[in-house]
């Protein structure tokens, strides 16, 4: 039992343990994304905590997605949808105008749930491929291997940077998409649905690099396996139709839940 | 919502085939409970009658209880292995996996009650017994009281169970003191008052399970851990 997760006070479920003693790395606060007139995000507040897994879960449709997209304005570039709120990464608000979302994206980097290597760039240019967007000069071979080490991919291709991306299998070229956001150093890690696409080894290795890499990073994972979330994260938020019903410690949700909904859905009693 | 209320939730799992895997541990805890508390009343009548073949009925009957514990322990097995059980069903099943052996330890118990009760109908009776019922209908009642909090996933019947353990221990020492005034006045009873402080030792060790069947109830339900407290605040 996680005592501070449990001492929270009902009217604020959604601040994990610790949150009142140390200073958030992202603060979400009163977040709210419609598209059009759907209502997908309600009235959101959480802390992440530096160097900490946040595993976000709930049914397919419940807003788990738009909320981690709203974390580095990807909705942005839907015409229809509206944000408001705050998300604040050390402090600083990214939904106001003097943010350059693509700076934002620096800071905040996304893994998605397909492996999205770019076809017709080989593995190295994979890597450095954000770097060369943002006009990043220096040592690129350098941040390619360091990104790829840290990806856990270097041994596996070290001998074949210029092979096509796609020449590498889905856990790979899953990992190389790791090495790719990572390279242009976030510190924020967004991932969406990171391993939904691969089999239980290549799975094993992304989790294995989930903890590996919190020692860096801050991450924040959308999944909809309650056994991932359970094995890679920290605290975990369950999402309802749009709203945050309960965020704790995970061990704390997977073994005694506060909220009747939560416990209904993580011992599977939705449907 | 309070966090007991959902232990007792109505809601069903959408996965049918899980939803009667579950029923069917509480099934068969019950089952084994109801046998277990028999077997106590049994055991005690072998003594307070002087009737040996139910002596002998006791010690079958907890080949039965044996068994249960078993298919008990598969079945809970089986449901970490394939369903990966969270919350309240996680905690059912850590549950069950725990009182599964304090009920069988109980069902020892009973036999060890029996044997002696076999051993001591072979001599004539120490004397009429009056208390010893008293604690074993005491201790009997812990064991129901504990199964009828895990059925109705009650946590304040568990903690009466909890509360109620002194009176057996106290109980437990007066006969014991009685025994010891036996033997202190004539030797020749010795053997005899042996046994019967034995039996009430079993007694008492049956009253101890109750209460750690009690114990894990109150976390079945409420999911705190209410063991060992004064252990527990000594850090490690």
């Amino acid at each position: 039992m996680n005592a501070l997760a449990s001492s929270a006070p009902d009217s604020a479920p959604a601040v994990a343990a610790g949150a009142a003693i140390a200073t958030p790395k992202v603060e979400v606060q009163k977040l709210n994304v419609w598209f059009a007139k759907n209502h997908a995000v309600k009235d959101t507040s959480l802390a992440v905590q530096v160097h900490t897994v946040l595993a976000v879960i709930g049914p397919s449709g419940c807003g788990k997605s738009t909320f981690l997209r709203a974390l580095n304005r990807m909705h942005d570039l839907v015409p229809v949808a509206r944000v408001t709120g705050k998300v604040l990464v050390d402090g600083q608000d990214l939904y106001t105008r003097e943010v350059d979302p693509v700076l934002l994206r620096r800071r905040v980097g996304m893994v998605f749930q397909r492996p999205n290597p770019f076809p017709t760039m080989s593995i190295e240019e994979n890597v450095a491929a954000g770097l060369v967007l943002n006009g990043i000069s220096g040592n690129h071979a350098e941040v390619v291997e360091r990104s790829l080490r840290k990806a856990a991919l270097w041994d596996e291709v070290k001998d074949r940077l210029g092979h096509a991306a796609t020449s590498l299998s889905g856990g790979q070229q899953q990992r190389l998409c790791i090495a790719r956001a990572l390279a242009i150093e976030p510190e924020v890690l967004l991932m969406d649905e990171p391993a939904s696409a691969l089999d239980p080894i290549a799975t094993a290795k992304i989790e294995e690099l989930i903890h590996e890499l919190k020692e860096h990073y801050t991450i924040i994972i959308v999944t909809h396996s309650m056994q991932q979330a359970a094995r890679v994260s920290d605290h975990t938020a369950f999402f309802y139709m749009g709203e945050l019903v309960e965020m704790g410690a995970t061990e704390q949700i997977f073994t005694n839940p506060k909220e009747r909904r939560t416990e209904d859905y993580v011992t599977g009693k939705f449907g | 919502m309070s966090p007991e209320s959902s232990a007792k939730s109505p809601a069903a799992h959408t996965d049918k085939a899980f939803e009667a895997d579950l029923r069917e541990v509480r099934e068969k805890l019950l089952a084994m409970g109801g046998k277990v508390e028999d077997q106590i009343a049994k055991s005690m009548r072998a003594l307070t009658e002087r009737d040996s073949a139910l002596g002998e009925q006791v010690m079958e009957g907890d080949l039965e209880i044996n068994r249960l514990e078993v298919d008990i322990d598969d079945l809970c097995r089986k449901i970490l292995a394939l369903r990966q059980p969270a919350a309240s069903d996680l905690r059912l099943i850590t549950t069950a996996l725990k009182i599964v052996t304090d009920l069988e330890r109980i069902g020892d118990e009973a036999v060890n009650i029996a044997e002696r009760a076999i051993e001591l109908n072979s001599a004539p009776a120490l004397a009429p017994y009056v208390d010893l019922p008293r604690l074993a209908e005491q201790a009997q009642d812990q064991v129901k009281m504990a199964l009828d909090a895990f059925v109705r996933a009650d946590p304040a019947t568990a903690e009466e169970v909890l509360q109620k353990d002194d009176q057996l221990d106290d109980l437990f020492v007066k006969i014991f003191n009685e025994l010891l005034g036996f033997m202190m006045e004539d030797a020749r009873t010795i053997r005899r008052a042996t046994a019967l402080v034995s039996i009430c030792k079993y007694l008492e060790r049956i009253g101890d399970h109750a209460m750690n069947v009690a114990e894990m109830v109150i976390y079945m339900v409420r999911g705190t851990d209410v063991r060992h407290p004064r252990s527990r605040a000594i850090p490690a």
